[in-house]
């Protein structure tokens, strides 16, 4: 059921520790706001889906000792350069890398929001990342008359999907447009949280313009209005990437320390604002 | 204003020796305007100009397909749309790099030496140990050539240039292209041959920058100066497009008109 409209603190308090958690691309609605909270509650060994890569939001988790686990199809920063935090705890061996690609987590998503215990995808054979995934299956495929291998991928089920919207409605419902694999996310997801930019006056889901794009509130387990809530992250049609403050991020996390700094002094800020 | 003249002053921001923008568009303007779908994936400047170059040129007929940008990444069904696509074999063209690519096509963006601890980590595999398998014609593109990049054997091979018969494959490596020069794949030999070195460049500069052997036949020839009309567009159109996606590559690498 739907709590809307709830804090941000309240929102990921519903997070806990060890969960498998679905994070969003960077053009899909990155939760930053909510992603501070969830490092002030201090979430421990999470083990983060990106959907299917991811940046800031991860290498924050990640720098923040929030992280046991991540499985991605790539975590970067675009032309900012790498993901410093990331970057370090994979060469130190501080956190457990999943490699994945990005249609695979896409399938094994479609799979575990059908219900189905697998889905089939086409190459992966003979790469290194096919190598190292033992959960992953090769078979012949069974309509073929000669042999024919295919990878079979285990459906993805995350525990918590959290992500930050365009829109949210008074009936719990959030509109994500165009990024419609969020809605796949959220079918898959035992539990959804998003936070929303703004408020509709009205029912997403009664209006033909919203509603193919728009998660119903039977998935969507708690929303928080979190306005400039991607920041410093862009948001599709509304703000663009603060890319001084990406910048800075970058040039700052290339150490733990300068890190930790950083990390302090946002973490300070947006406890005052909120 | 001339505006291949300001093409090289950009360029030569890159260093000296570095190839211009305008001479890599037009070194792939050729294989995008012999196909229709051309996908270009993020943080890709130099392939999206060419893809919308290759637009301009065709009146259309090649359709550039860019992520991160909401124009031309014509999908309404989300991140997946792209792959079902490609899988369908509708993506002609993609692009790939690598932070190693060696002799035989094989790409690594995971990281170098050992693995999962590596000693330096890149940032992942992304798409490419699928779409390298399905795209038809997937170009290589990767400005440094050096020792570093192009190596005997990648480390962790985040998508092979080849696959054993029986592996179901519609797709793979086609060119690469570098700062220095460009290479056709061979499929049958699985090898690369030198198809021109890019002004300023010379064959024996290229084999000694390559960490692979590759084929190379005598003469090789200098990779085309594109023409003046095409330079024009990408200093108009193109790069008022390409300054949607990607405002500080467009102001600095491309020239203004």
């Amino acid at each position: 059921m739907t709590e809307p409209f709830v804090s941000v603190d309240k929102l990921v308090s519903r997070i806990p520790d060890r969960a498998l958690l679905a994070l969003p691309k960077d053009s899909s609605g990155v939760p930053m706001a909510a992603t501070r909270a969830l490092i002030r509650r201090g979430v421990r060994e999470l083990h983060i889906l990106c959907v299917p890569v991811s940046g800031l939001q991860a290498d924050m988790l990640i720098g923040a000792g929030c992280v046991a686990t991540v499985e991605c199809g790539g975590v970067g920063m675009d032309e900012f350069g790498l993901a410093p935090r990331f970057r370090d705890a994979v060469q130190q061996g501080a956190i457990r890398i999943v490699d994945s690609t990005c249609p695979a987590i896409y399938a094994a998503l479609q799979a575990g929001e059908k219900g189905n215990p697998f889905a089939p995808l086409r190459g992966l054979i003979g790469s290194d990342v096919q190598r190292h995934r033992d959960d992953w299956l090769i078979i012949d495929n069974p309509f073929a008359g000669e042999p024919d291998p295919i990878v079979l991928l285990p459906a993805i089920r995350p525990d918590v999907a959290l992500f930050h919207a365009r829109l949210g409605d008074r009936h719990g419902n959030v509109w994500v447009g165009n990024r419609r694999e969020l809605i796949t996310v959220a079918h898959a997801a035992a539990c959804s949280l998003a936070t929303v930019e703004d408020l509709f006056d009205g029912d997403l889901v009664a209006d033909e313009r919203y509603v193919a794009g728009t998660i119903p509130a039977l998935y969507v387990d708690a929303v928080a209005h979190a306005p400039n809530g991607a920041w410093p992250l862009a948001l599709t049609g509304r703000y663009d990437r603060d890319r001084r403050a990406l910048g800075d991020y970058v040039a700052a996390a290339r150490t733990r320390a300068g890190f930790d700094a950083w990390l302090a002094r946002h973490l300070d800020a947006d406890t005052v604002a909120a | 204003m001339n505006a291949a003249a300001t093409t090289t002053a950009a360029a030569t921001e890159e260093g000296d020796g570095a190839a211009s923008v305008a001479t890599l568009v037009g070194a792939l303007l050729p294989m995008l305007l012999e196909v229709r779908t051309v996908a270009v994936g993020a943080n890709s400047p130099i392939p999206a100009a060419a893809a919308l170059l290759a637009e301009e040129v065709s009146g259309g007929r090649v359709r550039p397909m860019i992520l991160g940008s909401d124009r031309y990444g014509p999908f309404s069904d989300g991140g997946p749309e792209l792959f079902d696509r490609a899988g369908q074999g509708r993506i002609d063209v993609f692009f790939l790099g690598g932070g190693q690519i060696d002799g035989e096509g094989n790409i690594n963006l995971v990281g170098t030496g050992p693995y999962p601890r590596a000693t330096t980590r890149l940032p992942g595999s992304f798409g490419s140990a699928y779409l390298y398998f399905v795209v038809p014609r997937v170009i290589l593109f990767r400005e440094e050539h050096s020792r570093r990049v192009l190596v005997p054997k990648v480390d962790f091979v985040s998508a092979p240039g080849w696959s054993p018969p029986g592996v179901r494959r519609t797709g793979g490596p086609h060119a690469l292209l570098t700062g220095r020069a460009l290479f056709h794949y061979e499929r049958a030999a699985r090898r690369f041959r030198l198809a021109s070195v890019h002004p300023g460049h010379t064959a024996d500069e290229v084999r000694a920058a390559t960490g692979f052997a590759f084929d190379c036949p005598p003469g090789v020839a200098e990779t085309a100066a594109p023409a003046p009309g095409h330079v024009a567009l990408l200093a108009g159109p193109v790069r008022d497009k390409l300054a949607t996606i990607y405002p500080e590559f467009a102001r600095k690498r491309l020239p203004a008109p």
